[in-house]
C-alpha cells in the first residue's frame, strides 16, 4: 500500500551509479522520485523531474530504479550507469533498489512515484509529476507546487494525485 | 485492409492509443470498429507474438513503427518518439495516418 500523506517516510541506504550510498536526509525537505530507463512515461517526464532539481538546489533529491533487472534488462545496475554516464551526469543521484525493499516500504506504484518528504521527516505529497506526460510545457507543476508549500511549512493544496506510468516491475 | 492492436493491461496507455488508432480511421473513411484488438497477457505470448511492448499496432501485418534490431519481446510499455523527438507511451498520430495511407494505396 502507498505511503498515506503525512505518514513517516521509511529511511532507506542505497548506492548510486558511482557506487556511493545515500540515505534519506534528516531535517531537510526530499523528493524520493521512483522511476527507470524503460518506461515511455519516465523518459518522458525525465527532462522537467532533472530541471526541477536543478530549479531547487535547498533540496535532496533521489531518483530510485526498483525494477527486477532481471525481466527488464535494460534497468539493470550497468545500465543505469551506462545512461548517467552518457547524459554526462545527473543534477541527483540514480539510485539502485536492487532488492525492491524500498519500493515496497513506499508502496511504489509506478515509474515515475513521487514522494515528497518534510523536514519532520512526513510524506506530505505523493503522485504524478503533472497531469500529462506528453506535454513538456506543464513543467513538472504538481511537483514544483508541492515543494513550494513543503519548503514555505504550508500544506501542499493538492498533497495526492494519481500516478501515472508503467508498473513497477517486481520480481515474480 | 488488416489492422490488429496488440497490447498489455500493465501498461495505462492502451485506450488512449486505440482511441487515437480509431480517429485516424474515422478520418481516412475507414470503420473504426476494423480493428482486431488482442491482449497480449504472458512472457510466452510476448515472445510467441513478436510482441515489443503496448501498445503495437500492425496494419496488414506490419508494425506502424519497426522496433529497433534486437528489441527483446515482453510485457512491457513501449517506448515511441513523436515528431518532435519528444518520447511517448503511444506513437505519433501522423505516423498512425500515413501508415493507413500507404496500406490503402498498396490494396
Amino acid at each position: 500500500m502507498t505511503l498515506a500523506i503525512r505518514e513517516k517516510a521509511p529511511e532507506f541506504t542505497l548506492p548510486d551509479t558511482d557506487g556511493r550510498h545515500h540515505s534519506l536526509p534528516v531535517g531537510q525537505v526530499t523528493a524520493v522520485i521512483f522511476t527507470c530507463n524503460h518506461c515511455p512515461y519516465a523518459l518522458a517526464w525525465h527532462d522537467r523531474i532533472l530541471r526541477v532539481a536543478r530549479d531547487y538546489d535547498d533540496v535532496r533529491f533521489f531518483a530510485i530504479n526498483p525494477n527486477d533487472a532481471e525481466r527488464y534488462p535494460g534497468d539493470s545496475y550497468e545500465a543505469m550507469r551506462e545512461r548517467v554516464e552518457r547524459d554526462g551526469g545527473w543534477p541527483l543521484p540514480y539510485l539502485h533498489d536492487e532488492s525492491q525493499d524500498v519500493a515496497r516500504a513506499y508502496g511504489a506504484k509506478t515509474t515515475p512515484h513521487i514522494f515528497v518528504i518534510d523536514t519532520d521527516g512526513a510524506v506530505r505529497y505523493a503522485g504524478a509529476p503533472d497531469a500529462d506526460h506528453r506535454d513538456p510545457s506543464l513543467d513538472a507543476v504538481w511537483l514544483r507546487e508541492a515543494l513550494d508549500a513543503v519548503r514555505a511549512g504550508e500544506e501542499p493544496a493538492r498533497a495526492e494525485t494519481e500516478p501515472v506510468g508503467c508498473s513497477v516491475k517486481w520480481r515474480q | 485492409m488488416r489492422v490488429e492492436f496488440l497490447w498489455w493491461e500493465g501498461c495505462p496507455s492502451h485506450p488512449e492509443a486505440l482511441a487515437e488508432l480509431r480517429d485516424v480511421l474515422r478520418s481516412e473513411n475507414l470503420d473504426p470498429d476494423l480493428v482486431e484488438r488482442r491482449e497480449i497477457a504472458t512472457d510466452e505470448q510476448a515472445a510467441r507474438e513478436r510482441f515489443p511492448g503496448s501498445p503495437t499496432i500492425l496494419i496488414d501485418g506490419e508494425d506502424v513503427v519497426a522496433p529497433d534490431d534486437g528489441e527483446p519481446f515482453s510485457l512491457t510499455c513501449r517506448v515511441y518518439r513523436l515528431r518532435d523527438g519528444r518520447y511517448s507511451a503511444t506513437p505519433d498520430a501522423d505516423v498512425l495516418r500515413a501508415a493507413v495511407r500507404r496500406a490503402k494505396e498498396n490494396r
